[in-house]
């Protein structure tokens, strides 16, 4: 069952995406960040919560979902060590994404050339 | 005064003859594909994490190493050129979630190799990546900021 919530809401969220890439001008570049944007600030509203609670994966694997955990980092570490919590907390919960993002990246990056586009 | 005139209407007719060639997104094709790739995508992700939860990992860990495996998919099938094949079909179901962001990260870092390890590699990793950190971390420390003078 929560394989078909995940796959849903998964999909919801990439047409929202899809749709605006379509019907207006924003480049890829630009809804990247609005979503991660966009996740953060639901966080905080409290809306994004109970998205992710019944979407799974499906919520917190679109870029909306590292807004969420930024947001929900900060959130948390504000609540355990005050004021520094909000400088600390978005970069800690998402630190493994973003580190293996760099490293993957690099490594990927330099083991392989891009193939000639036909 | 003719001249001119010929040049406006020629203006006009190339503008006509570009509106007709630029081919219309067709929204529902473009829509089911999104869904459908971007759907499989977290389903993906879902089984992940829930074989990581069978090993004995808490939620977050779970979470954490399911993000982290779907940016080494999402980087490994782009070096491999099976990425972008995929993105040409599905749009913003490859590119929306976090295996598309690893995705923009080795698409350009592969194409300016050649300018070297440091400012090629190094610097174009970031060329979509970096906004995107910019405006994450940056929304997130304001949200933090906010969520301590609110909760005082």
């Amino acid at each position: 069952m929560d394989y078909i919530r995940a796959f849903i809401v998964g999909g919801i969220i990439c047409v929202i995406g899809q749709l605006l890439m379509d019907g207006t001008k924003l480049t890829p570049a630009h809804i990247l960040v609005s979503f991660v944007t966009t996740g953060a600030i639901l966080t905080a509203l409290g809306i994004y919560e109970p998205i992710a609670k019944f979407g799974g994966t499906g919520a917190t694997i679109p870029l909306t979902g590292f807004g969420y955990s930024l947001a929900k980092g900060a959130m948390d570490s504000v609540k355990k060590a005050g004021l520094i919590g909000a400088f600390t907390g978005g970069i800690q919960s998402t630190a493994g994404g973003v580190a293996a993002a760099v490293v993957f990246g690099y490594i990927m990056a330099v083991i392989f050339n891009p193939k000639s586009k036909k | 005064m003719k001249k001119q005139i010929t040049k406006i209407s020629k203006e006009k007719e190339y503008k006509k003859y570009v509106n007709k060639k630029v081919p219309k997104p067709s929204y529902l094709k473009n829509s089911l594909w999104a869904f459908f790739v971007g759907g499989a995508i977290c389903t993906i992700a879902q089984f992940i994490t829930n074989t990581l939860k069978d090993f004995g990992l808490n939620k977050t860990d779970a979470n954490t190493v399911t993000v982290i495996i779907m940016v080494f998919l999402g980087a490994f099938l782009t070096g491999l050129g099976i990425y972008d094949k995929l993105g040409k079909k599905a749009g913003a179901g490859s590119i929306v979630p976090i295996s598309g962001f690893a995705n923009s990260i080795v698409a350009p870092a592969m194409e300016f190799k050649r300018e070297g390890y440091v400012l090629g590699v190094g610097a174009k990793m970031f060329s979509l990546a970096g906004p995107v950190l910019v405006y994450g971390f940056g929304s997130s420390v304001i949200i933090g900021l906010l969520y301590y003078f609110f909760t005082r």
